[in-house]
């Protein structure tokens, strides 16, 4: 999408972000430097590659993945991963059985300790009305095709609880390392509408970039 | 309180629309609006249940045919006032002074 942002020709929606802006830093109520940390620690700094650090471990360290889903809010703090919008977390795993995905039908809740900020599709109307009344059909429009037997749970995130899924480890990855492993679990696995990458896919996704 | 932020279960929204490689945020005054709400709301004097309530109060037309920033600049603008940080005055005097600089840049 362009920038519109040349200034000359403010539409009203930025000319009114820029007004309170103004206003508050006039009153000393803000400081726009710390904003710009702010912008700059959520668009740079926190991101799916935290979540990627915890579903690896889960992977690989059977213990941990017990206290994940014991109490993830306090598994995932081994990270250092806590602060706003993941005070409290609940993990949910997928099996070869149970299938798990996450909405906020209300809003936007989303685990941002662990996947940074929501994508616009999971914000917008058509994903939060629809996921949850035909799931499986959202899920194909991703291009994930699950088998019938396999049951498909939706977790309506709230302000206050917030779902994070533990994708299945994809075969063929035995003896892979932590770190390695966390380059397969995208962020859309961890919503839960897609799979955490096999290791042909990452080959061919690191060639494609 | 259910109203048009109530979207579960509702039929007609059309596909999801995927961007690719999606940046964090696609303009300027989103990514200020988003840092103002996040400092603002570091003073305490509303909790995320009150910001969501401010942010459901836009009228269910304007709010289902605006985006999402466009959702927390109406809450924060609506909790700044409430709250005595700003009046509507002086947020509006000041949204005109900018648009005369701006309509004088332009000349």
């Amino acid at each position: 999408m362009a920038e519109h942002d040349h200034g000359s020709h403010l539409t009203e929606v930025e000319l009114r972000v820029r007004a309170l802006e103004s206003l508050l830093v006039e009153k000393d109520l803000v400081d726009p430097k710390a904003l710009d940390i702010l912008i700059d620690t959520y668009e740079h700094k926190i991101g799916p590659r935290n979540g990627a650090q915890v579903v690896a471990r889960a992977w690989t360290d059977p213990e941990y993945r017990q206290r994940l889903l014991d109490d993830a809010t306090a598994a995932i703090a081994e990270f250092g991963f806590t602060g706003r919008q993941g005070e409290h977390m609940v993990v949910v795993e997928n099996s070869p059985m149970v299938h798990n995905v996450v909405v906020c039908t209300l809003c936007s809740c989303y685990p941002w300790t662990v996947l940074g900020l929501p994508p616009v599709w999971y914000k917008s109307a058509p994903y939060r009305s629809r996921v949850v009344i035909d799931p499986r059909g959202v899920l194909e429009e991703f291009g994930l095709a699950l088998p019938e037997e396999v049951e498909i749970r939706v977790w309506d995130s709230t302000a206050e609880l917030r779902y994070l899924v533990l994708p299945r480890r994809p075969a063929d990855t035995d003896g892979w390392s932590e770190s390695d492993l966390a380059r397969l679990v995208t962020r859309d696995s961890m919503i839960g509408v897609g799979l955490a990458l096999t290791p042909d896919e990452l080959t061919r996704q690191e060639a494609a970039s | 309180m259910n109203g048009a932020h109530d979207l579960g279960g509702m039929h007609g929204f059309g596909p999801i629309e995927r961007e690719a490689r999606e940046p964090v945020f696609h303009q300027e005054w989103e990514r200020r609006c988003f840092a103002i709400t996040l400092a603002m709301g570091a003073y305490g004097a509303w909790n995320l249940d009150m910001t969501r309530f401010a942010r459901e109060t836009m009228p269910p037309g304007e709010y289902l045919t605006t985006s999402y920033y466009e959702h927390w600049l109406h809450g924060l603008q609506r909790q700044l006032i409430e709250h005595g940080f700003v009046t509507l005055e002086e947020i509006e005097e000041r949204v005109d002074a900018l648009r005369r600089e701006m309509g004088h840049a332009q000349t």
